[in-house]
């Protein structure tokens, strides 16, 4: 592989990282206030969806948009119902809040469109602009021009989103009041009420915020980089980004980087995918990089790469 | 004029008032979407009972369910989640496909057994390793168990794509096993004795499903290791002074629910499709979960539940040919309201009923007390 190839492939790593970092940031706000997000995969799908169907029908991207983080909210609404307010168990929750977003996506495609369970093709207008960075650097063959106009500029406009929004979470946890409540709310719950600070409202603004970071992703996949809906489309995607949220033990910059990184892997199974590597018998199997994220989160999780630090409170239901 | 909570409000009302929540919703939510509500149920109901070709689908259907919701319901009783019922099904019918391929000229006799013990194998092996990883290195079992359930697709896509492809076809399937090896249908069966039934694809392993049940209850209700694990289950810390080797618990627990999970396999591989698929487990794993919610975590309503689930995927197979193919989402929308109202929102009717029937709610006989 030449230089060249390389760019695009770190190119294509942050295309497909983008919608793991907006659901892990999610994960992440809900997680840090002690509510198990397992429905990160359900709310995706929901997003994907609301932006798509939104979009064809009335042609505004930007509206699309909204109602895609509006519905996503619905549903952690729902989740928040179910576990804060009724102290239900979250991960059971979890499980219902993705098979009702898998089940009420394909029905609303079949009845809404009646085109097989996916939503009308997007043209390049109905999609989210991509966008081209001012001309600082001249476009020739060196290797900073190269940096510049292959791998930083030129992305959708919600990859510099995501990147900002991982700037101002780690700013919010770190410097914000507020932060620190939801910091508490998932290690301490006690020390929170006893503060005089309100469990039910901390976590609700949290999985609120985070329904509405986990439709963005959604959204990406249906009116960013893709250009419809289609039944299922995330395929795991959710719990992909549940893994980063883990192996990133749950900080924001690390997110980001174990986002690229599962990218990264993902990119990579696409371009070896025919490479004489993984070709004919007896050679390495193109899924040995597929599920290296699952392995290594599995790693990870049972504490060999240094403690695995979760909220303490994560699951707790008072 | 207040009265102590009877045994059938927690055990009969409250989980049949859920379910009837659950139903009500669902209703409400093909209603919203422009579906006949009416029409749909009575194209269910016929297809699912109205023959005796769409009875022996439910009882086929059954059969996975009560694997999955047994798998489920034991790691319940012991306080863990498995929900990756899914992967150790997938492993386990790949155990059943090794065994079938490289297929040993035995009778049926010794090779059902021998598939019983290699799915059973292969299961448990799967959950195991969460299990080890739960209770010797504290990872959230629910977590892991997903992660598995990703690597064992991962790793039967390879199989089917690689070593065990059938050369010279398209799709991702093993080769279909010699006809010694599948197992006997209950039309086959039945013929045996006189009786006539009509075809279907149920088969000898929905009889061992039965069996699987009340082995577990019994396992759970009538022997030492069930009841240390329901101790576990119900409290660590008693668990703990009463001297229970939690880890030995919790190892034995994922152990026996990968076993059951793995059974999956003999109807859906040795006993149907004959071959190994990508996606013969198809969420069964999943509906295990609303099973174990809905019957309980008891064998007995896993029993009732299993044949109320098998009824609605044959009859939402009917309903896919009738209005234009809803069927299967219909199934998700159910499974998912009833792990909604059964599981997460289990105690939300709780407070109103025991207003409604003016019975002591436990905090104020405690508190009179």
């Amino acid at each position: 592989m030449n230089d060249f190839s390389w760019l695009l492939l770190f190119d294509a790593a942050i295309r497909l990282a983008t919608p793991l970092l907006f659901a892990a940031l999610a994960g992440m706000l809900s997680e840090r206030a002690g509510i198990i997000d397992i429905g990160l995969e359900g709310k995706m799908l929901v997003g994907a969806f609301a932006a798509a169907a939104w979009t064809s029908i009335s042609g505004s991207v930007w509206e699309g948009i909204m109602v895609a983080m509006f519905c996503s909210v619905a549903f952690s609404l729902l989740h928040g119902f179910a576990c804060i307010t009724h102290k239900g168990d979250q991960v059971v929750s979890g499980i219902a809040v993705n098979m009702l977003a898998l089940a009420v996506t394909s029905l609303l495609a079949h009845r809404l469109f009646s085109q097989g369970g996916m939503t009308p093709v997007l043209d390049k207008l109905e999609r989210l602009p991509e966008v081209a960075f001012p001309q600082w650097i001249e476009v020739d063959d060196t290797w900073l021009s190269q940096l510049y106009w292959q791998l930083l500029s030129g992305h959708n406009i919600l990859v510099y989103v995501g990147l900002l929004l991982v700037v101002l979470l780690s700013l919010f946890f770190k410097y914000s009041p507020y932060g620190n409540r939801v910091f508490a709310a998932g290690e301490n719950p006690k020390a929170l009420q006893r503060a005089g600070g309100s469990l039910a409202t901390t976590r609700y603004a949290a999985i609120i915020c985070g329904g509405a970071i986990c439709g963005l992703s959604g959204a990406f996949l249906s009116v960013g980089h893709g250009a419809g809906f289609v039944e299922n489309m995330t395929v795991g995607k959710g719990f992909i980004a549940l893994a980063a949220l883990i192996f990133a033990k749950w900080r924001p910059v690390a997110i980001l980087f174990s986002c690229l990184f599962f990218g990264l892997l993902e990119a990579l199974a696409i371009r070896l995918q025919g490479h004489p590597l993984f070709k004919g018998d007896g050679m390495l199997p193109i899924q040995l990089i597929e599920v290296l994220p699952y392995v290594l989160t599995v790693i990870v999780l049972a504490g060999f790469i240094g403690p695995s630090l979760a909220p303490k409170a994560l699951g707790n239901r008072r | 004029m207040s009265k102590a909570i009877p045994w059938w409000f927690n055990s009969l009302l409250l989980p049949l008032a859920n379910v009837g929540l659950a139903f009500v919703a669902c209703a409400i939510v093909l209603w919203l979407m422009g579906i006949d509500v009416l029409f749909a149920t009575h194209v269910m109901i016929d297809g699912a009972l109205g023959s005796g070709e769409g009875v022996g689908y439910t009882l086929y259907y059954a059969t996975n369910f009560i694997f999955a919701g047994l798998a489920v319901a034991l790691a319940w009783q012991a306080g863990l989640f498995n929900i990756g019922a899914e992967g150790q099904a997938l492993i386990g019918g790949l155990g059943i496909s090794i065994v079938c391929l490289y297929w040993v000229p035995l009778p049926m006799i010794l090779l059902f057994p021998l598939t019983i013990l290699v799915s059973a194998l292969f299961g448990a092996l799967w959950a195991f390793i969460p299990g080890w990883l739960n209770a010797y290195r504290g990872s959230h079992i629910v977590i892991t168990t997903i992660m598995f359930n990703l690597i064992a697709s991962s790793l039967i896509v390879y199989l089917l794509v690689g070593p065990l492809k059938e050369s010279g076809q398209m799709a991702a399937v093993s080769t279909t096993f010699p006809q010694q090896t599948w197992l006997p249908s209950i039309e086959n069966m039945a013929s045996y004795f006189g009786v006539t039934l009509q075809s279907s694809p149920l088969n000898i392993s929905f009889i061992w499903a039965l069996l699987c049940c009340l082995g577990t209850y019994f396992y759970l209700w009538h022997t030492r290791v069930g009841f240390e694990t329901r101790v576990v289950g119900l409290n660590l810390q008693g668990a703990k002074f009463a001297g229970i080797a939690q880890r030995r618990i919790i190892i034995i627990t994922m152990l026996l629910s990968g076993a059951l999970a793995g059974f999956i396999g003999l109807n859906e591989v040795q006993g149907s499709s004959h071959q190994l698929q990508v996606e013969f487990v198809s969420g069964y794993g999943f509906t295990g979960i609303a099973i174990a919610l809905m019957g309980r975590n008891h064998p007995l309503g896993i029993l009732i539940a299993s044949l109320l689930f098998g009824a609605l995927y044959q009859g939402g197979a009917e309903l896919a040919f009738n209005i234009d193919s809803v069927g299967n989402d219909v199934i998700i929308l159910i499974q998912a309201l009833v792990v909604l109202f059964c599981g997460a929102l289990e105690l939300m009717l709780k407070p109103s009923l025991i207003n409604l029937f003016r019975f002591n709610s436990p905090k104020t006989e405690a508190g009179n007390a």
